[in-house]
């Protein structure tokens, strides 16, 4: 697991905010557009890309993206 | 062998749009949310209209449509998580008023998203067992009326509704083998826990769950998360269980009729599975979740507008609140 891919990726979940936007010390959950709806792209994400199941908690208890590829690819 | 013999289904007659519901939560980004869930419009019940009223309905239609008499039916299966009473079953009410015989047997059982499959399952077994030779299968939901007046996210999935299905010694769709399955340990995460026996009365309590949403009482709570990594276990896993048990390979299925939870699960399902997007229901843009009829709407719909027909293998499947799931192939005959 890569971390530049793993942000190419999440930043495919949104559909207005700029891939420009997200880097890895992107505070995800300030962003404009995220939302549940969007932790369910993660969720997806997770399970279909990486093969790992992550909760909505977990997600929430990360910070910046890199939190999140750290959780993920730790599991 | 048992078929299936005839399907209607019955949405209760107010309809509640996106633009209705926007006004209510007009911070909403309305037209991202449709666009992902795929719901535009769905049908709500009246405040003195239950799931028992709906079921009524759409089994008159089945009769109506179909030509059937209610003489004929000698079993009535109810699915329903909203029930007139603790008891009676509603089934029982309803071979009342629907003029079925006294010599009918009937029942309800409790499921929600998985129940169009279970129905199925138990009219097969009925009818397999030489107990019944036409069951009628209802579902029926109102699950707006457990939605809390806050609960945007669920109040744009779910829409009220109930379907009716004939399954007899013979018909026009083969019921084949069933997988089905169960796993009570997520049971909480889509749960309504107060008005039963466990806490008859209310509490008014609320609190905010791990993911930062709130969690009432008195309310349908739904950890979206949990639901959705529960789906995408179980669900590919069961597919390959069906082809298995009817022995068929994945080529050889025409057509899939999948519980309608929300279009942005259903096309994450679609590509794990990797099944082709031209053989795959989507619909729920103008009804909504409606839980166990979903299915059943499904399918009356590809029938008549002829998506599926003669000679096609076709699989269903349902799955959620339980945890609970069930899948099976229909053989539509030639």
């Amino acid at each position: 697991m890569e971390l530049n891919e793993f942000i190419a990726n999440f930043a495919n979940q949104f559909d207005d905010t700029d891939a420009s936007e997200i880097t890895a010390s992107t505070a995800f959950h300030d962003l404009d557009e995220w939302s549940s709806l969007t932790g369910m792209g993660v969720i997806a994400m997770a399970k279909t890309v990486y093969g790992k199941t992550i909760t909505g908690a977990e997600i929430r208890s990360c910070d910046t993206v890199e939190n999140l590829f750290n959780l993920i690819s730790n599991k | 062998m048992a078929y299936i013999k005839a399907i209607s289904y019955y949405l209760p007659e107010h309809i509640v749009t996106n633009e209705e519901l926007l006004k209510e939560f007009p911070e909403w980004s309305v037209d991202k949310v449709a666009a992902k869930v795929g719901v535009n419009s769905r049908h709500v019940a009246a405040a003195d209209e239950t799931a028992t009223d709906l079921a009524e309905k759409a089994a008159r239609k089945l009769f109506r449509e179909n030509g059937v008499s209610p003489n004929d039916i000698d079993f009535v299966l109810l699915c329903t998580q909203s029930p007139d009473y603790f008891l009676p079953s509603s089934a029982c009410i309803l071979q009342d008023r629907l003029g079925i015989p006294t010599s009918a047997g009937a029942f309800d059982y409790n499921l929600g998203c998985s129940g169009c499959i279970y129905g199925l399952a138990v009219a097969k077994g009925l009818i397999a067992g030489g107990i019944a030779k036409n069951v009628l299968i209802l579902t029926a939901e109102t699950y707006n009326k457990y939605l809390h007046p806050t609960d945007k996210s669920d109040r744009s999935i779910f829409g009220d509704g109930a379907a009716a299905c004939l399954v007899s010694t013979d018909g026009f769709a083969e019921i084949g083998e069933f997988v089905l399955g169960t796993d009570g340990s997520g049971a909480n995460n889509l749960i309504v826990k107060t008005g039963a026996a466990r806490q008859r009365t209310a509490t008014g309590v609320s609190v905010t769950d791990d993911e930062g949403h709130t969690w009432y009482d008195d309310y349908l709570y739904m950890n979206g998360g949990a639901i959705f990594n529960f789906t995408l276990d179980a669900v590919p896993a069961m597919m390959t269980e069906v082809l298995a048990k009817n022995n068929i390979q994945k080529e050889d299925v025409d057509y899939y009729v999948f519980h309608q939870a929300n279009k942005f699960m259903l096309n994450t399902i679609r590509k794990v599975c990797v099944l082709p997007k031209d053989k795959f229901y989507v619909n729920l843009e103008e009804t909504g979740n409606t839980v166990s009829s979903t299915v059943m709407i499904g399918l009356r719909d590809c029938l008549d507008n002829g998506t599926i027909h003669e000679g096609m293998q076709v699989m269903c499947a349902g799955f959620g609140v339980g945890l609970s799931w069930g899948g099976v192939m229909l053989k539509l005959s030639r």
